[in-house]
Formats: structure tokens, sequence, C-alpha cells
């Protein structure tokens, strides 16, 4: 084996450190599926009858969907059938009496898990900067900072308690931009969800801190089915970050979350994403079905949502944040790495759909394939005959480390008017014998060359992302941090 | 230095090198001469330990130590530095970046502490002025979109940042207009030290105006087929390579 492979299968195997159990008491449901665990999950968590009512719709559509059609078979991605009724739907840490009204309430093995994550939950360890929501399997557990942001009028919380304190806003954007009808899994997460985070940054305030939610799944057998919902007032600006890891386990675990944003006139949404599911082992058994429908829309004008994610863990990635460009002037941005490495595969991209006159939209997307990893990009840019004056640019980029690995390009274009002008460049690369020899030559390991290359090619996605997380998605690319200097 | 002795090397079953002899003592620079395809580059390739090359027979020694069973960073960080004729480009990695891991890497090696960020660009700035590049140089990435003059002066700068104690430099000088030519050939007369050593690998005379050399070496179908002074070099920018040819056939018929 050459030195170059030596080192790519080096790093294709690096070690996933998240993969712990946490030894938690869960109250769970039996696995399976029907209205009566639909039910049983509404009313666990007091809810209101528009909820449940919702959910059933969605519920008896994907059932629909389910004897026709079935789950979507487009996607270049191969897994086995899911049983839908092996699965369990809710599964919660278990605790006595009403919960925990502090953190000082909160189990402290649920807190020690979020530690040992590097997710400490008392507010005196965080990083000043950012306010966490931590959701463990179907429930969220703490949800810090939340008294400085409410001084503001922010409203930060779980999804759950969203729906006991401020039902209207809930009602009033609940399924606005993901409808329960778009597709199987939003149908599905739209059913049974059972946790999740809720953000409100009212008209005209510039959110102080990160608002961020890590996602951990703990209990075997089960999916996790969270929503997050943000809406951002008139002129107002937040910064949003999600985290996520999972235990080793040999079965594949299914992961279907909904993420609904909202972009009033001349707000700003910041989405940045650094997803570390498990990925399965080096054989390409276990890690988690990650199929997740993100979307936003700038319903302003003037209005901006910008998603950068980090993609590299997972089995199976399936998602493409979206924008919906309602608002004239609006803007939408997608900034994507996606590694796969061993046996993983994703799907990943976005869809820009232009709506409003003057609409702009940038597509960057880094696809990083090693080992028999196989990526794939597919995005969708729609101009609409009214949004005239549109502009898209897109981007894909992909680095090839073996000859066993593939990427692939699907880009849908369809422009309606004839003043838009939609821009796509795509490249494929490998590193080269030669790179590498150019580092060794001066003194840089193989291993540490390859770091750079690949850091290299997704510098352009890295520093849009925030700073604490930049240095996660680098740390996570096994790569040291570029750009620390000059 | 720097100890060759009956070097054979080749790439994909060809060979090049035949039997190569050179001595290189500290202080001094040699330059290496001959036509197309003599194998000057690929003398210079191997000593640096390029993997696409398979010595086949012979010593290289390096300051005492067995050169060629040397991996070709640990040869670099050793300070073997090659300066090479078509640099290639590390897109989105800053030229800052690059060298300061360079940089670091040796002073691990040398059991120096790292520098941080400020130490290292004050090391930055001064080495830019000795190559005459504007500061924007350093955060570019990798020889990205650089001119070959560029190209060639980066090599330079990265030459003076890590000070190595044997230089190679592969055919740096071609391609470069008359003043950029100088801004090299001053640099290398300022990184020339009584304990390092230099081997400059050049098809032209035209950079031994600029770079005195202590030894001239005409490589010829790979082996060494003449040695003289600095003289020797103004022969062959005289005369061409013909003459050697002509001599080389006299001296060791085909197939010796």
């Amino acid at each position: 084996m050459s030195t170059t492979a030596k080192t790519l299968e080096a790093l294709a195997n690096r070690e996933y450190k998240w993969g712990f159990v946490s030894d938690i008491e869960a109250d769970a449901l039996p696995p399976g599926l029907n209205e009566d665990v639909i039910r049983l999950i509404s009313a666990k968590k007091k809810e209101p009858e528009f909820m449940l009512e919702w959910r059933l719709r969605a519920y008896r559509h994907w059932v629909t969907m389910e004897r026709t059609a079935g789950a979507p078979t487009w996607a270049n991605v191969k897994y086995p059938p899911i049983d839908y009724q092996k699965i369990v739907y809710y599964s919660a840490p278990k605790q006595k009496g009403e919960g925990p009204a502090s953190l000082d309430e909160v189990d402290p093995k649920l807190l020690e898990t979020f530690e040992k994550l590097g997710i400490p939950l008392a507010e005196h360890k965080r990083l000043a900067g950012v306010a966490v929501d931590a959701v463990f399997d179907s429930v969220s557990v703490a949800t810090t900072f939340k008294e400085k942001l409410a001084e503001l009028g922010v409203i930060f919380c779980s999804f759950s308690e969203a729906v006991q304190n401020h039902p209207d806003l809930v009602r009033k954007y609940l399924g606005s931009v993901v409808p329960y009808t778009d597709n199987f899994y939003a149908a599905l997460n739209s059913a049974v969800f059972s946790d999740g985070s809720f953000c409100y940054i009212p008209k005209g305030v510039r959110c102080p801190m990160e608002l961020s939610t890590y996602f951990r799944i703990n209990t075997a057998g089960s999916g996790q089915f969270e929503r997050t919902l943000i809406i951002a007032e008139e002129g107002s600006y937040v910064s949003y970050l999600e985290g996520c890891t999972a235990p080793m386990r040999d079965e594949n675990q299914l992961h279907a979350a909904v993420v609904e944003l909202v972009a009033l006139e001349g707000a700003q949404i910041k989405y940045s994403t650094v997803q570390n599911w498990y990925a399965g082992d080096a054989e390409g058994r276990g890690g988690i079905f990650n199929f997740v429908t993100k979307r936003g829309k700038c319903a302003g004008r003037r209005s901006k949502i910008s998603w950068t994610q980090v993609e590299t863990g997972s089995a199976i990635t399936w998602k493409y944040p979206s924008v919906i460009l309602q608002g004239d002037d609006s803007v939408g941005e997608f900034y994507s790495v996606a590694l796969t490495a061993n046996y993983q595969q994703a799907d990943t991209g976005t869809k820009m759909i232009h709506i409003g006159k003057n609409t702009r939209s940038t597509i960057l997307s880094k696809g990083i394939a090693a080992g028999h990893g196989n990526n794939t990009y597919r995005g969708l840019v729609k101009i609409l005959p009214r949004a005239t004056n549109a502009r898209n640019y897109t981007q894909c980029d992909s680095l090839l480390l073996g000859d066993r690995c593939g990427a692939h390009t699907f880009p849908y274009i369809e422009v309606g008017n004839a003043s838009s002008i939609a821009e796509h460049e795509a490249s494929t690369s490998k590193i080269s014998d030669e790179q590498l020899f150019y580092c060794k030559q001066r003194g840089i390991s193989g291993e540490n060359a390859v770091s750079m290359i690949i850091n290299g090619f997704c510098k352009e996605v890295f520093k849009n992302l925030p700073m604490e997380f930049a240095v996660e998605a680098t740390k996570l690319l096994g790569v040291s941090l570029e750009g620390s200097i000059g | 230095m720097l100890s060759i002795r009956n070097l054979c090397a080749g790439v994909e079953g060809k060979e090049i090198l035949k039997r190569i002899e050179l001595e290189v003592r500290a202080g001094e620079i040699h330059a290496v001469m001959g036509p197309n395809g003599s194998g000057k580059s690929t003398l210079a390739q191997v000593l640096a330990g390029h993997p696409a090359y398979t010595v086949t027979a012979g010593q290289v020694t390096y300051l005492g130590q067995d050169l060629l069973a040397m991996p070709p960073e640990e040869r670099a960080r050793a300070g073997v530095f090659l300066a090479f004729q078509y640099p290639v480009e590390i897109p989105g990695v800053s030229n800052a970046y690059f060298l300061k891991a360079a940089v670091n890497e040796q002073r691990s090696r040398q059991g120096l502490e790292e520098l941080d960020a400020m130490e290292f660009l004050e090391l930055l700035e001064e080495k830019l002025e000795l190559v005459e590049m504007d500061r924007s140089f350093v955060n570019r990435p990798v020889n990205e979109g650089f001119s070959g003059g560029e190209k060639k002066r980066n090599e330079i700068l990265q030459l003076a940042v890590l000070e190595p104690r044997l230089a190679i430099l592969d055919e740096t000088d071609s391609g470069l207009d008359i003043d950029a030519l100088k801004v090299v050939a001053e640099g290398v007369n300022r990184l020339r030290r009584p304990d390092n050593a230099m081997v400059l690998v050049t098809h032209y005379q035209r950079i031994l105006n600029y770079v005195e050399p202590d030894h001239v070496h005409v490589l010829f179908d790979g082996r060494i087929v003449k040695s003289g002074g600095k003289e020797l070099a103004l022969e062959l920018e005289r005369k061409g390579y013909d003459w050697i040819r002509e001599e080389a056939a006299a001296v060791q018929p085909a197939g010796a």
C-alpha cells in the first residue's frame, strides 16, 4: 500500500469517541406505531387539543404514504427497508414527580453524560456566549441561560415547554414551512416528534449569544424525532448551533428531524450544524440513519437565512437544508462540508426557491469521500417567473481520497424568467502524490499533510461557522485549525 | 556533508542515474549542469526521497547518516531542502500556515519549542524582505494562482525561513525574467554560510553570473562526465553541450 493510501486509511478509520452508553433508566413506550402511541405521546406531554389533532392528521397522511409510495427511493443511497413497527417512538430518562424545576434537580447522571460530551450544562461552566438546550433521546433535559435571554424577550426553550407556554406562536408557525404533507419522514416526524428546541426573537432584537441544541440518542432501538422551530421577527438576528452524537451500536437507529425557520422583514437567521452521529463501524455495521428535513422561509423583504453544515457522522445522511426566498431582496445561503468514510453514504444538498424579486442565493458544497464512502450532492435552484433579477451561484467541489469511494453531483436548475442568472461550477479532485511529497519535503508528516489539504479544501465553508464550532469541526475532520495566523 | 557513492536510480524499471559520485562539503556551492534528459532533476528528487524513484545501488551519506534510509519528511527535518522545479498548488492552505507547520516540525525535531503565531510572523516578515516579496503574499494559498516567477520566489522564501543545511535547487532559475533571477540569486547569496551547502541544478549558466559556484559538474546520460571550477560553466555556455556529448562518447563507449 502506498503511503498516501495508508494515510488516508488512518483518516478514514478515525475513532468515534462519543460511542458510550449512559446507564440511565428510561421511561419508554414499547416499540410500534399506531394512533394510540401518538395519543400517548401527546398525553405524556400534556398537549392542547390542536397538537393532538395535527399529529393525528400527520399520522394518517404518513400511513397513506407508507401503504402507497413508501419511503422515498430517489436518493443515491442504499439500505434495507426500515420496519417502523420495531422502533421505540418515545424514550425519556425516568424522573420522579413533576420533573426538575431547575438544573440542580436534573439527574446527575444526565449532567455527567453531557459533561462527558463536552457540553457542561451548569451555567458557570458554560462559555459565556452560548445558551444550550440539551435533548436526550425524546426529551429536552435542560436549557441554559433561559432567564438571561428572557430579559430581552428572547424565548429559548424546549419544544414541549413552548407548546405549554406559547401555544399561539406554535400554532401559527408549526408546519408553516415544512407541512406534514411535505415528505415521508416529515410526516412521520410530525406525527411522533417528542421534543426539540423553540426560539423566538422579538422585533429588532439581536440575540446576544449563540443559541444551541445538543442532541443525544442513548436508548437502544429508539428513534429520535425532534422538531426545531425558530422565528425571527422583523429586524432581529440570531445565530443557532446544533450538535449531535450517539452510542456505537451494531443496529441502525433512525433520526428523522424537522427544522423550520421563519425570517420576517429584515431578519437574519444563521443556522450551523456539526453532525456527528455514530457512523457505523469499519465494515459498515450500525450507525444512524439521518433523514432530516430542514427548511427556512425568508418571509419578509430583505431577510436572510444562512445554513452551514458539517456532516461527518451517520451511516446515511439524507438532508437538504433549503430556503424559500419569498420576500423581495431576500438572501439564502448554503455552505456544506460532507465527509463519508468507511461505508458511509450521504445524499445531501439544498433547495433554493426564488419567489421574490431580486432574491439571491449562494450554494457552496464540499464533498469528501474516503474508504468506501459514497458522497452525493443534490441541489435544486428554482427561479419562479415573478422572481425577476434573481441570482444564484452554485459551486460543488468533491475530493476523493483513495480509489474505492464515489462522488456524484445532481444539480437541478429551473429558471422561469429571462432576467435571472444561475451559475453552476463543479470540480472533482484527488490529493495528488505530488502534493503529499511537497508537504513531506517541508518536514510535514503524511497524516498532517492530508489533514492540511482537506482543511484547505473546506476552508470557505469553515469560515462561515461560529468560532467555537469551527474548532470542533476541524477537530472532527482530524485536522488542525487553518487560518489561525496571518 | 553530503557524500554520494555509486548511486544508481531509476523510475518504473528504467535506469536514469548511473553510478553517480559526488562529494559536497560545508560552505560549498555545487552546480550540476547538463542537457535536458540527462538526469539532473532525477538526482534532485532521489536525494529528497521522491517515492516514484527507486534506488538500485549505491550509498548517500548526509551528516554521517544514511540518507536513503530516511523517509522524505525525516530528510527535510534533518535539514535537506529541495526547491522544486514545479512547485505544486495547495488550494485553501495559506503560505503562512504551511510554512509555520514546516518550521515547527523542524523545531520539534531539534528539541526546540514551537513558534507561536506572533513569533512566526516576525520571522516571516524578516525573510520576506530578503526575497522582496509583498506581505500580502503570506495569506495567499500555497502557490495557487502564482505566476511562474512567484512560485520560484516562494521556494526561495521557504528556503530562507527553513534555513536548511543542504539546499538542492532544481532549475530554480528556469523561466525567470532577469529581475526575478537577480532576486532569486541575491536570496541564495545571502543564505550562503560556512556551515551550509547548496547544489544548484541548472540547464543554463545564466544564474552562475550571480551565484558563484565552487564546483561545476556536467551530467550526461545519468553520469557525471566532467567536473571543474566555475570556468567549466562558462565553457559550456560558449560551446553548448555537444562537445560534452562527443567527449562522453569517446571516453565511455555505448553500453559500457
